[in-house]
């Protein structure tokens, strides 16, 4: 029963989650296309709804070409190891009501005791598969890119860390369902973000996970401009969809753990002036359309940030990274530590 | 089941560790190394130390061996050259390296008469517990220790300083 159960959940949220990933590429191109006041992708299915099938087939018959100067077995190991890391963390994530059936969470993969360190663990290894695609390219662009890549990545690391801590001090658990539970009781009022006072780790946590998933305005491992692609100039057909799809999965996972994190998860803003639904089915769908809702809230606000921001200059990147928001991380939690011993 | 983990693990570590030595290209040699720090991690994950398990990769794994390959990559160093004192290291060091195991292999089962061991099915400690051990019971050396890393960052900023004053 475990094994068949597992399997079954591993299918679907893996169907979901790069479901997901594909529209959120449409909505990106759609949302950014209204920024600078045009369309988007109209052509493919009503809206351009089905262009992201297009891209998907196009992507997978073009010809897969590798360059005779690189390192074979890193530039082939190495988009493998993005979207794998990208991939992994949704493990962890749990998106649903804590209902049981026969013992298991239904509405998470697996619901760890130290979820929030398992993901933080899957970030940290994630560089490698940015800093080796570039090394192995023997591509001077690419090695550029892949140095800032890692470079920038284990910086605002530890900010992002760090601003993780004053929820773990708040709720007293690694545990995503406890730090979800916490947040439960007053709705809104209970979220880290307003009641648990971590309006600024969550500021800090933004900033960082921009960084983190290179996007932009941090975007500088693979500006265009000067790198030509970064990373993956070298990599074509599936390789280079499989970076962008790391890339967009990251996305989504960074928004995901936002949401856990500061805007209380699968609960409903009103917490408790609206009673507990009694019918099944919107004891099951109401949570799910909470935090599905909050992911896209935070995926819009990737993207308004990718549409209206210019990109930083690299020493402005690093300075910001170390002199700004690596000591705002740690004033935040001596803050919190205070608040919780004193209050 | 944890025995099975444990020896696939286990192998996992010694076969990264075996190829860590033979790879001639410096890069693979430090991506054997992450497999090794990787297979420890499950080996901790096994013996119920959870937190101690993703600190190993975090810590070792994610940032110390970043380090390292930046440092491969930024150099881009070619294959390793066998020089004398290669040759020379290889005959004493294996050797050496047998007497040292030996010597701890022998110090640690020592030891574990007197503070006891743990078995593969033993229960996770968990973060709660561990904490308790490191901010009660054994405040003072924790605490010596992060002040002793602390001297250490201060010594490397001041080595790395340069010497015109407005650095």
């Amino acid at each position: 029963m475990f094994v068949v159960l597992s399997v079954v959940k591993v299918a679907v949220v893996l169907v979901v989650f790069l479901t997901a990933v594909a529209y959120t590429v449409l909505l990106e191109r759609k949302l950014v296309g209204r920024i600078q006041n045009r369309w988007g992708p109209t052509r493919v299915g009503p809206f351009g709804l089905l262009q992201p099938l297009v891209d998907g087939l196009k992507l997978f018959l073009k010809e897969d070409i590798i360059p005779s100067g690189v390192y074979r077995p890193l530039y082939l190991l190495a988009p493998l190891i993005a979207l794998t890391c990208s991939l992994l963390s949704i493990a962890v994530i749990p998106f649903g009501t804590t209902l049981r059936w026969h013992g298991m969470r239904l509405f998470a993969i697996s619901d760890l005791n130290i979820g929030l360190l398992i993901l933080l663990c899957v970030t940290s290894i994630g560089v490698y598969g940015i800093a080796l695609s570039g090394w192995s390219s023997n591509n001077k662009y690419s090695l550029l890119g892949s140095l800032r890549a890692s470079a920038q990545m284990i910086s605002y690391e530890l900010a992002l860390g760090l601003s993780l801590v004053g929820v773990v001090l708040r709720t007293q658990s690694l545990s995503l369902t406890d730090i979800v539970k916490v947040q439960a009781v007053h709705g809104i009022a209970s979220w880290n973000i307003f009641g648990g006072g971590q309006i600024f780790a969550f500021l800090i946590y933004l900033m960082a996970a921009y960084a983190e998933t290179n996007r932009a305005p941090f975007d500088l491992p693979e500006a265009e401009t000067e790198l030509t692609g970064g990373y993956h100039t070298e990599y074509s057909s599936m390789k280079f969809a499989m970076f962008f799809m790391a890339e967009y999965g990251n996305m989504i996972t960074v928004g995901c753990v936002a949401t856990l994190l500061f805007l209380g998860g699968w609960t409903s803003p009103f917490g408790d002036l609206i009673p507990p639904p009694q019918n099944l089915l919107v004891h099951v769908l109401a949570p799910l359309f909470w935090f599905v809702a909050k992911v896209f809230f935070f995926l819009f606000l990737y993207i308004w940030v990718r549409g209206t921001l210019p990109r930083f200059r690299y020493d402005q990147l690093m300075s910001f990274g170390w002199k700004f928001l690596l000591p705002a991380a740690m004033l935040n939690i001596v803050g919190t530590s205070l608040a919780l011993a004193l209050l | 089941m944890h025995l099975v983990l444990f020896l696939i693990f286990a192998l996992f570590a010694l076969a990264g560790a075996a190829n860590l030595l033979l790879q001639k290209h410096p890069i693979n040699s430090a991506l054997s190394l992450i497999v090794v720090m990787s297979s420890l991690a499950v080996l901790y994950l096994l013996l119920g130390a959870e937190f101690l398990a993703m600190a190993q990769v975090i810590v070792y794994a994610g940032a110390i061996m970043v380090l390292f390959t930046f440092v491969v990559m930024l150099l881009n160093e070619g294959r390793e050259e066998k020089t004398w004192g290669s040759r020379a290291a290889r005959t004493v060091g294996f050797p050496a390296v047998v007497v040292l195991l030996a010597t701890l292999a022998a110090a640690i089962l020592r030891a574990g008469r007197h503070y006891g061991m743990v078995s593969l099915s033993d229960g996770i400690t968990t973060t709660q517990d561990l904490s308790k051990v490191l901010f009660r019971d054994l405040l003072l050396p924790f605490e010596l220790t992060s002040v002793l890393i602390l001297i250490a960052i201060l010594g490397a900023v001041a080595l790395a300083r340069k010497d015109d004053g407005n650095a």
